[in-house]
């Protein structure tokens, strides 16, 4: 093994905030430490944390966090902030909720920013997840940032996908049913210390409940639980749900093992093939100059952009 | 005046204007006007020229009236300066409590009419000098106040029974005031005759001067028992200052300040009424403290309207019928931020202005800032200029013979109207979120001081606004000013002091009086008799605060940026 | 994995019990628009919470922000804490009330820059253009 996958699977934390660094800089170097770190994987339980900005996300992780580490539990967490469309630059505001654990070397905690990326994660993320579990992590918290509907790749990445609202959300409630309510394995009602939020649990049931099919077929209903994560509230309640919906999953195909799920690894394999395939694509043609030569044509309108594409991308695919 | 306008003849001057104007617009075309936008420091864009037509509506005797009469937007005595002038008082603390003892007899000594303290890191936040989050920082931005002993040290020798005294500390400031009680009560003095002010004014603090310990709901409760015990134990002490300094100072506009400090202060009656205290019992003790910026006639045009709203507030939402309940009473302190450090001596002028605001505006008390305060806490020369100051203004200037000289101005009525309107405005918005404690909690007004901030910043940066000696004549020479230094030294002989206090006292005692304390936070009782008895006993401000800690958890900056 | 630039990462933080974080605040903002990711804090931090914090989030730079008098022992206890976690190749520079026989002082105790009051932001952001690269 390198000595950077040997000091990470040891638990140093330079090595490993140093690795995600080069993860998130898409450094090439960093693949072969990552084939080098698989065999170390598969151990943590990750458990990703969803929501619209400002629902309290942070706030319930840092409680996470503590709650956990009163069981003896170990804590990674990466936690998502949106990259500024206008500079590219970014403040990673979630770790200010969390700083109570920096000094506990039980915890690690590394922000993370979007950069242009769309789905709620970074395009690090997965491998970041991959570096926490390999350094020993128990669990891994994932908060992404607050994001809209469909901005939900955390499920692919997370054991347990939750799902935070917050009372008095009504028409949003309505807004988040299609994309959202399928994903979620537990959805909390943060910020129950305010009105409505007795109301937002059977708003959210009613529409769960019509999806009667799924249940009925044996599958995970998911619980629609209060808490208060600013006041420490319900926290032990949420993290059982978590802990029954671990058992339900021990049971379904590859258990809690995501490698082992034939639709999860079709997934994450299609994703890196994407990535990758793209990366490279592109790389080459612009090495080769193909690319700025297209572009040339049709700037001198000697050639329509749909023909260009064509002549750039099928000699690559017939390869 | 407005009233002896009737309706055609302000159609007249308003036609008169647009007549006027055009002209003026020719002449522009020629040579166009100096800036594209003439904007007060708060970014609010004033006219060339205000008119009656600019007040049409304002109705004499409802909207301004006579000094000491409702909505007193004229000042709150009848006889305001022409009976007695404001209260000079001078913010001091540094160093050790003894160091800070001859700051304060020198200040009496040069004519200074009211004490003011200014407390260190540790004692703000509820630490005592041996606590491993105070080191380095012992006596470095005020007095370090660790026990009963320290209290009486900072006092000794002056007439606390004839002097009044304002400290500002927010969060331990119930025992502070405890031990300023138990000070007095040693001295023989009843605490029924001790006047002063603590600042006690937590939420300002989440909103701006991030002095807390807890979190904002067990803030207001332990406020609110001194709101109580104040109203009946100590009657001439001012139990809270609700302060649109600090909020101003964190960068906030002038109508944020009027808005967001007026809206703690119906927070605060709320939770006394809700406590069963009758308006007219505690609120004539609220007193306001107000920040003077350079803008001179928004800044005077902000103390009308405040006074003005702060009535309507009292009289219409609270049903107050004490006259005194309509007061709104207020130190005022010039504009920290305005200073710079580059040629320090345009300080000087920058307060001067700052101050005449405030006088023209009808403040109660006055701080004037130093030409070293962008350097360091002020050195005794510093301070004394500023003092002076004070003094030129109201003893040579003359501004002072007549009440409210600004009364009447178009453009300062209009402006006072203006600010009122606008900051009522965003007390509905607050109301509308649940009320200022709802409010800081979605970090309504830390959000928008924050953005006003950062626009204030850019806007010097590129040169929208001058800052003389920043970014307009700038020299290249640095102009030598004597610089007030702390001593290292200081932290491990107070140190040495409290351990000592500590060995000495009757520990069992100290920890029954603590629990105690705690049984109170924990079981709603008023704390404050508690708190007494526990600094009389020589329990250290960080004993009682951790006792606070205990039972009502500590609040963290949430970080808006 | 697509090949990225290298951001600049940086934290801002302010240590000590000092609760002035307008200029912090402000500063946080100045890097986010120059198109850096910045780590902010937030008030009260002990200086082996931010070194800690800093390590973990691999920052290129720490920016300490003081205004309260404390920064004798502040700054220099972070630049130390740094040495001993074998992680001073993190540039540490500050700012706020500095007084200038402090700043000689800080300087040598290994911050490699000190703004004081007045500072345009555009020079604050362009100091850390020029002198904190990000890692290779
Ligand atoms: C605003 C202010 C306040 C506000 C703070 C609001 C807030 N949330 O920030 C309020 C009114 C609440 C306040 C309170 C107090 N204050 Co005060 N305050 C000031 C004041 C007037 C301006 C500071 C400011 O914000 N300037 C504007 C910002 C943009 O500038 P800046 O922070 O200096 O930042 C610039 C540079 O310094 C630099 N910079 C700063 N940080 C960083 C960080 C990095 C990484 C970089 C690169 C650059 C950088 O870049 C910025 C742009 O140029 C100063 C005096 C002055 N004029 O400087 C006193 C001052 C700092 N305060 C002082 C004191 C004593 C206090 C109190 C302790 C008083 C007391 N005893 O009760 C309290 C304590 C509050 C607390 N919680 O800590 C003293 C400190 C004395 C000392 N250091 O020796 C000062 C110097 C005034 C004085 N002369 O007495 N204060
Ligand atoms: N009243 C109440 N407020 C809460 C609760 N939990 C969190 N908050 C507050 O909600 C605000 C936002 O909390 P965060 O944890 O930053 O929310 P977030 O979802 O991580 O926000 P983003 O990362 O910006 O999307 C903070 O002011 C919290 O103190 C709760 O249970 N009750
Ligand atoms: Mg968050």
């Amino acid at each position: 093994m390198s000595s950077i996958a040997e000091k990470v699977v040891a638990g140093d934390i330079r090595t490993v905030a140093r690795l995600i660094r080069d993860i998130d800089d898409g450094m090439p170097e960093v693949r072969e430490v990552l084939k080098e770190l698989y065999p170390h994987t598969g151990n943590a339980y990750i458990i990703g944390i969803t929501g619209s900005p400002g629902v309290g996300k942070s706030t319930l992780v840092d409680q996470m966090v503590g709650h956990l580490r009163q069981r003896d539990k170990t804590v990674g967490v990466l936690a998502v902030d949106p990259t500024s469309p206008f500079s590219g630059g970014a403040i990673l505001g979630d770790r200010v909720r969390m700083q109570r654990h920096s000094m506990d070397p039980g915890v690690f905690i590394r922000s993370l920013a979007t950069r242009g990326h769309f789905g709620g994660l970074t395009q690090s993320t997965r491998s970041a997840i991959d570096v926490l579990d390999a350094m020993g992590k128990d669990y891994v918290l994932v908060e992404t940032v607050g994001v809209g509907q469909d901005e939900v790749d955390v499920v692919r990445s997370a054991h347990t996908t939750v799902i935070v609202v917050i009372p008095g959300m009504g028409d949003d409630i309505q807004a988040i049913k299609a994309g959202i309510l399928e994903v979620g394995d537990i959805f909390l009602i943060n910020k129950s210390d305010r009105e409505g939020a007795d109301k937002t649990v059977s708003d959210l049931r009613l529409m769960i409940e019509m999806d009667q099919k799924k249940y009925e077929e044996g599958g995970w209903k998911p619980p629609i639980l209060k808490v208060e994560a600013v006041f420490d509230k319900g926290i032990d309640e949420f993290l059982e749900a978590v802990d029954q919906h671990a058992a339900y999953l021990a049971k379904t195909e590859g258990g809690l093992d995501f490698r082992g799920n034939r639709n999860k690894v079709r997934e994450e394999l299609r994703e890196m093939v994407k990535a990758r395939l793209l990366e490279e694509a592109l790389d080459r043609l612009t090495k080769s100059g193909e690319f700025d030569r297209a572009v040339e044509l049709i700037v001198e309108k000697k050639i329509d952009p749909y023909t260009a594409c064509e002549d750039l991308v099928l000699p690559v695919s017939k390869q | 005046m407005p009233l002896t306008f009737n309706d055609k003849i302000f159609d007249d001057i308003q036609k008169g204007k647009e007549r006027w104007e055009k002209e003026l617009r020719k002449a522009f075309a020629a040579r166009p006007e100096r800036l594209p936008r003439f904007i007060t420091v708060s970014d609010r864009e004033i006219d060339r020229l205000y008119t009656p037509a600019d007040v049409r509506n304002q109705q004499y005797m409802q909207d301004l009236g006579f000094p000491g009469e409702y909505p007193f937007t004229r000042g709150v005595q009848p006889s305001m300066y022409r009976g007695r002038l404001w209260t000079m008082r001078m913010f001091a603390g540094l160093g050790t409590a003894e160091d800070t003892n001859k700051r304060f007899h020198l200040l009496v000594k040069q004519g200074q009419t009211g004490l003011s303290t200014a407390f260190d890191m540790p004692t703000l936040m509820g630490y005592d000098t041996d606590s491993p989050k105070a080191r380095g920082e012992c006596g470095k931005c005020g007095v370090a106040i660790d026990t009963l002993q320290d209290m009486e040290d900072l006092f000794a020798g002056l007439p606390i029974d004839k002097i009044t005294t304002s400290m500002t500390i927010n969060p331990p400031a119930s025992v502070i005031w405890a031990m300023y009680i138990a000070m007095a009560e040693k001295r023989g003095i009843d605490r029924r005759i001790i006047g002063g002010t603590i600042q006690n004014d937590m939420l300002k603090e989440f909103i701006a001067q991030k002095t807390f310990m807890c979190p904002p709901v067990p803030s207001v409760r332990i406020i609110t028992d001194t709101v109580e015990f104040g109203a009946k134990e100590v009657p001439k002490w001012n139990t809270i200052s609700i302060s649109g300094y600090h909020i101003r100072e964190a960068g906030s506009t002038a109508v944020q300040e009027l808005a967001f400090t007026l809206a703690d202060g119906i927070a605060y009656t709320e939770a006394a009424i809700e406590r069963g205290l009758n308006v007219d019992d505690f609120a004539p003790r609220f007193s306001f403290f107000f920040n003077s910026h350079l803008d001179f006639f928004e800044e005077v045009a902000k103390f009308r309207a405040a006074r003005r709203m702060w009535a309507k507030i009292m009289k219409e939402r609270f049903k107050a019928k004490e006259p005194r309940s309509w007061w709104l009473r207020f130190h005022t302190q010039t504009a920290g931020c305005s200073l710079t450090a580059q040629q320090p001596y345009n300080n000087v002028v920058r307060t001067a202005i700052e101050a005449l605001a405030a006088v023209m505006g009808g403040t109660q008390s006055l701080h004037t800032n130093s030409l070293d305060e962008v350097l360091a806490i002020p050195t005794e020369e510093a301070a004394t200029i500023a003092l002076r100051t004070q003094q030129i203004i109201s003893e040579e200037s003359g501004v002072a013979n007549t009440i409210d000289p600004l009364g009447g101005s178009y453009f300062v009525e209009a402006l006072t109207d203006r600010m009122e309107e606008e900051a009522f405005g965003i007390i509905d918005k607050i109301d509308d979120m649940g009320g200022m404690l709802a409010a800081i909690e979605k970090n309504y007004p830390q959000q928008e001081i924050a953005d006003a901030a950062y626009r204030y910043q850019k806007q010097i940066d590129e040169k929208e606004r001058t800052v003389v000696g920043v970014n307009k004549y700038v020299t290249e020479e640095d102009i030598p000013v004597e610089i007030l230094e702390i001593d290292e030294a200081l932290e491990s002989l107070q140190m040495e002091k409290t351990r000592r206090i500590k060995n000495e006292r009757d520990n069992a005692r100290v920890r029954a009086c603590l629990e105690r304390v705690g049984d109170a936070c924990s079981g709603g009782k008023n704390v404050m008799e508690d708190v007494i008895e526990a600094v009389k006993a020589h329990a250290t401000l960080q004993e009682v605060c951790d006792v606070y800690r205990k039972v009502f958890g500590e609040y963290r900056d949430p970080g808006i940026y | 994995m697509k090949q990225q630039k290298r951001r600049v990462r940086v934290m801002v933080a302010k240590p000590g019990l000092d609760g002035h974080d307008r200029g912090a605040r402000i500063i946080a903002r100045a890097y986010r628009d120059a198109g850096f990711e910045v780590v902010y804090t937030g008030l009260h931090q002990t200086p082996e919470e931010i070194v800690e914090a800093a390590i973990q989030e691999d920052v290129d730079m720490i920016g300490l922000s003081s205004l309260a008098g404390a920064h004798n022992y502040l700054f220099p206890a972070v630049v130390q804490l740094l040495r001993e976690r074998g992680a001073d190749d993190i540039v540490v520079c500050g700012g706020g009330i500095i007084p200038e026989d402090d700043v000689e002082k800080l300087k040598a105790a290994g911050v490699k820059a000190v703004f004081t009051p007045g500072t345009p932001l555009d020079q604050i952001v362009k100091w850390v253009e020029e002198n904190v690269s990000p890692r290779s």
